[in-house]
């Protein structure tokens, strides 16, 4: 029998990328992960401790527990980390305008619990850059999000040397449709950002600096194309040893190397035979372990069900043995990097090298990553980029197992319970963490947490760190709410451009021509048979910033003939409806992928009839299971697309139906 | 041949969707009196009447503005007109702009009009200017309606103005905001009382339409984005050297304003000297002049767009049309259906001559 040798590579860190309902139920959940293998943790925050408001804010109606968990203030933190030893734990954060606040509850968590800050390590993602690109959590305009970047940097590499205080994310920039190109360049470049901004701070002497450089790290997408994914992982790798030494003068080549977490692409998960995801996830994790001198510092994968809603335990821990497998039963960690020599490899390797640097030099001649945000330059490069991806989904030449080929299938057995097959969120959450909250305010010290936050909002003016004052905040008992509203006081609050006011080119390009061709006479013959051009709302309410599915569909009804309004990310219901209502339109499309439908859209459909709009057909799209989809059908919505509709001349030919039915027209039919 | 604008005759063309409908057209006489009370959901369908080119709805909204009409239209509310290149800074102006307005408890319509994509690919459009004029507050004396300018002569939807017409009736200040300058009938000084050109630090286009007279001069100045410095003080004082014009009128100062929407500098002063504006054209009694000489404008520029110059001149040519115009000045919509329907049986019996049933086309039913 073959044994597996002793003097093996260590492993990669294996995570999970989890949190629900509340610190309770995360703290469980992650002590389970750890019995289970997982050797570090990865917290999933919901979106109004993202976008720093308070469970009982009107905005994160719907939103509390959701995508992740609820953290108010300390004893919040401390619950979370219910005997976890913060001193022995590897704790990863997907935060990032609110980053400083909750690496602030994390190392006042410490102090309180009498653990000393230098021996905390993890990473807070911190990479407020890319959220106006694609995640859309940012609250803060670009100077002060740059701003509290450099500040968490200077802090910790003086006060909690072995965290990383920014993963510099590549990951979103894919999701978002970036080419691995666009990927090395905008990533790069938001790395350079950082770094000249926390240089011009000041606070730490040159002679410190490769210190800063060497703890930057990266956050980073593996899709299924792996040879090409784990050539781009070794292009980031030569591209930043290169940058470091020439423009950081970093010679010590150990703070030069590249490190990089991973999360495996979600966004080419599908939901028809969603069993097929495992094997995609394994394949691409496979792109950022194969290549020793390429491989991740940290993996979390996505479980096979994502596409379809919250994963169960199971399903998470399916996802944590495919890492297991990979680690421990084959002989990769036995070898040196396998792929070193390779001809095929090395060329492609410079492709991308030579493609990106292009890019860079671009980007720089525009003033570089924030000016080129500002411009709308990244975003609409990113549009094109993901309607390209679309239209080759949509006309066969990007080939999707069981989505555009392939699709008989015998009944899963995996899928045959229907609502069963994933996980809901607690229903009760809400109102538990609003409870909670509400009696947290009455057992404060009110005089030190108004002291706390007058120190923080001098800082956020004088430009001093924000992270001293922002502990002292931790420590007094201050809400997410109360922190976030005192540096939007300061620094106020930013709306990005949308990316969507880009051309179109020509007709070849918009997907299959004869539909196209047949969706613009049904828009055109029944915009004559109203009187008026049909006219699109296009609405993203809740807290939910994944904006790249609203802009798509926005794009194509305008390439169609509708006049489309979008009214960007973080609506209310009653701004919807108002917009509805001023807009005059015949069809509001709603985009919620955060799991908020039910409340989101109900609330919706009741400021339409407060507005006597109760005719006006109303469309939803997201990640919304089958039994959801049939119950907001029940509550009058007229069409739920899921990730399964994945063609959007479909869908805007059904939108047409829709308001042709409601208008009293015959419906049109399938597309020809 | 005649030059006539295909859509024109959309109408009379067999190909004519002639499925029936069952859009509901609102009760005009009592929209109107929903609308002068002010009812946010009367505004709405109102405006959405105005939009509607089905030739009962047509009918309905010359009755609709009829209604709005009278003194009021010569006297009342501020309409503001708002243009400047792409990229400017308009709809972030237009929001500081209305920041104030507000603070004085002032209601406030907006007309926000983007491009529309060619006929041939599709005639769609992207109305974004919402997102970039709103606050994130959610606001009752406030209402904004973005417009696709479909593919229209000049770049200014054509449903501008009798939305506008509407706006005045129920709010105290209109903002019409459209991008770039016209370039043929209507020029940016026809579209308000007060008409305010937005220009980009260091662009020499504003300069050079001045000059060549391309633009009748705007009432304001604004060089937005004064936070660059030196470009826009240059920008500035450029403007104000090119300026004086022949056809300036006497006693007013044509400002020019730094301003930064972003940083929220000028802002109070510039928002003052659209107030002393208005008092300016109230005080002199050019405020109903230049209305009535506006409408005339778009009752024109809108004749010329649908039949073209022959249609003109089968009107009566423009100097009796003005005239024509001028005897009822607050029936002038009303006016331009009547033309409009004139000149639609002039060319289909022109058009037609094998089959000239009048009486079927829908439109026919009402001429006078």
């Amino acid at each position: 029998m073959v044994v597996a040798r002793k003097d093996r590579d260590p492993p990669w860190l294996m995570r999970t990328y989890s949190g629900h309902s509340s610190a309770k139920a995360s703290n469980a959940l992650y002590r389970t992960n750890l019995a289970k293998g997982q050797t570090g943790l990865s917290v999933a925050f919901d979106l109004p401790t993202q976008t720093g408001y308070d469970a009982d804010s009107p905005l994160a109606r719907g939103e509390v527990g959701k995508v992740g968990v609820p953290i108010s203030h300390i004893e919040d933190m401390d619950q979370l980390f219910d005997q976890i030893p913060l001193d022995k734990m590897n704790t990863s954060m997907t935060i990032n305008a609110t980053a400083a606040w909750l690496l602030s509850l994390y190392i006042g968590l410490a102090q309180r619990r009498g653990i000393d800050p230098t021996k905390l390590s993890g990473t807070t993602q911190n990479d407020i850059v890319k959220e106006y690109l694609s995640r859309g959590t940012y609250i803060y305009p670009p100077g002060p999000s740059m701003r509290l970047i450099a500040d968490t940097i200077n802090y910790t590499v003086k006060h909690v040397p072995k965290w990383n205080p920014t993963n510099v994310c590549s990951y979103h920039l894919q999701e978002a449709g970036a080419t691995p190109v666009q990927e090395l360049a905008y990533a790069l470049c938001t790395a350079m950002a950082v770094l000249d901004r926390v240089k011009a701070s000041g606070e730490i002497p040159p002679a410190e600096f490769p210190q800063v450089v060497e703890r930057i790290s990266f956050f980073v997408n593996a899709g299924i194309r792996f040879v090409e994914e784990c050539c781009k992982l070794r292009a980031f790798g030569e591209m930043w040893d290169a940058l470091t030494l020439t423009r950081y003068q970093v010679e010590d080549p150990k703070l030069r190397r590249f490190r990089y977490g991973v999360q495996v692409n979600s966004l080419g998960l599908t939901e028809p035979q969603p069993e097929n995801n495992v094997q995609r996830i394994v394949l691409e994790m496979l792109a950022v372990v194969l290549s020793k001198r390429a491989r991740a510092r940290a993996i979390q994968l996505p479980a096979w069900n994502e596409a379809m809603g919250l994963p169960r335990p199971w399903d998470q821990q399916w996802a944590l043995r495919m890492q297991q497998v990979m680690a421990f039963e084959t002989d990769l960690l036995e070898y040196a990097d396998i792929l070193d020599g390779s001809p095929v490899i090395a060329a492609k390797v410079s492709e991308l090298i030579e493609g990106a640097r292009k890019e860079i030099e671009n980007v720089e001649a525009q003033g570089g990553i924030i000016a080129a945000i500002e411009s709308g330059y990244i975003k609409r490069e990113l549009v094109a980029s993901h309607m390209n991806r679309l239209r080759a989904i949509e006309s066969g030449d990007l080939k999707i197992i069981g989505v555009n080929c392939f699709q008989e299938t015998a009944e899963s057995p995996l899928t045959a319970g229907g609502g069963d097959a994933i996980m809901k969120s607690d229903e009760t959450a809400e109102r538990m963490q609003i409870e909670r909250l509400q009696a947290h305010r009455k057992t404060r010290n009110d005089a030190e947490v108004r002291a706390a936050l007058q120190g923080l909002t001098d800082a956020a003016k004088s430009g001093e760190n924000i992270m001293p004052s922002s502990i002292r905040c931790a420590l007094a008992g201050v809400s997410t709410g109360e922190w976030g509203d005192s540096l939007r006081a300061v620094f106020g609050e930013f709306r990005p451009p949308t990316g969507i006011d880009i051309t179109i080119d020509s007709r070849e390009v918009l997907g299959k021509k004869d539909q196209v061709t047949d969706l613009r006479e049904r828009v055109a013959s029944t915009g004559n048979a109203l009187g008026r051009p049909l006219k699109l709302l296009v609405g993203k309410p809740g807290l939910d910033g994944h904006s790249n599915g609203a802009e798509q569909v926005a794009v194509k009804a305008r390439d169609v003939g509708f006049e489309v309004v979008y009214d960007g990310i973080r609506l209310t219901p009653q701004q919807i409806a108002q917009a509805a209502q001023e807009e005059g339109v015949h069809v509001v499309g709603l985009s919620i992928l955060s799991g908020s439908h039910m409340e989101l859209v109900e609330s919706v459909l009741q400021e339409l009839r407060s507005r006597d709009l109760t005719g006006l057909p109303v469309v939803a799209g997201g990640i919304i299971p089958q039994e959801d989809a049939d119950r907001l059908v029940g509550l009058g919505v007229r069409a739920v697309y899921t990730p399964k509709d994945f063609n959007l001349n479909a869908i805007m030919g059904d939108i047409v139906d829709v308001v042709r039915e409601s208008n009293g027209l015959e419906r049109l039919g399938a597309l020809h | 041949m005649w030059s006539v604008n295909p859509t024109a005759l959309s109408g009379l063309a067999p190909c004519i969707d002639r499925e029936m409908t069952h859009v509901k057209l609102p009760d005009p006489e009592r929209l109107a009196a929903r609308i002068l009370r002010r009812e946010r959901a009367a505004v709405a369908d109102g405006l959405n009447l105005l939009d509607n080119k089905l030739a009962e709805a047509r009918d309905r909204a010359v009755r609709l503005l009829a209604c709005l009409s009278g003194e009021r239209w010569l006297k009342d509310g501020h309409l503001v007109g708002v243009t400047g290149p792409p990229g400017a800074g308009k709809s972030s102006l237009v929001s500081a702009m209305i920041r104030e307005w507000r603070h004085a408890g002032r209601m406030v319509g907006v007309l926000a009009v983007d491009p529309s994509s060619r006929p041939e690919l599709g005639g769609g459009a992207l109305l974004g200017d919402r997102i970039r004029i709103k606050n994130s507050s959610y606001d009752d004396g406030l209402f904004i309606r973005s417009l696709a300018n479909r593919n229209q002569l000049g770049g200014v939807a054509t449903e501008v103005w009798p939305m506008s017409c509407l706006m005045l009736a129920c709010f105290d200040i209109v903002v019409i905001e459209t991008v770039g300058v016209g370039q043929t009938e209507i020029d940016i000084a026809d579209i308000g009382d007060t008409v305010c050109y937005v220009a980009q630090p260091a662009s020499g286009d504003t300069i050079q339409y001045l000059k060549s007279g391309i633009i009748e001069i705007p009432d304001i100045f604004a060089v937005n984005k004064c936070d660059l410095g030196p470009p826009a003080r240059k920008t500035a004082s450029e403007i104000g050297r090119s300026a004086p014009r022949q056809d300036r009128r006497e006693d007013w100062d044509y400002p020019v304003c730094l301003v930064s929407a972003t940083m929220n500098t000028g802002i109070k002063e510039f928002h003052d000297h659209f107030d002393r504006h208005r008092k300016f054209l109230a005080d002199t009694g050019l405020l109903g002049k230049l209305r009535t000489r506006h409408q005339s404008a778009w009752v024109i520029r809108l004749l010329k767009e649908e039949f073209g110059t022959i249609g003109l001149e089968l009107a009566g040519g423009r100097a009796s049309i003005e005239a024509r115009l001028g005897e009822d000045p607050s029936d002038q919509f009303g006016e331009y259906e009547r033309l409009r329907k004139h000149l639609l049986s002039r060319f289909l019996s022109v058009n037609q001559p094998t089959n000239p049933t009048k009486e079927e086309h829908p439109d026919e039913q009402a001429i006078v």
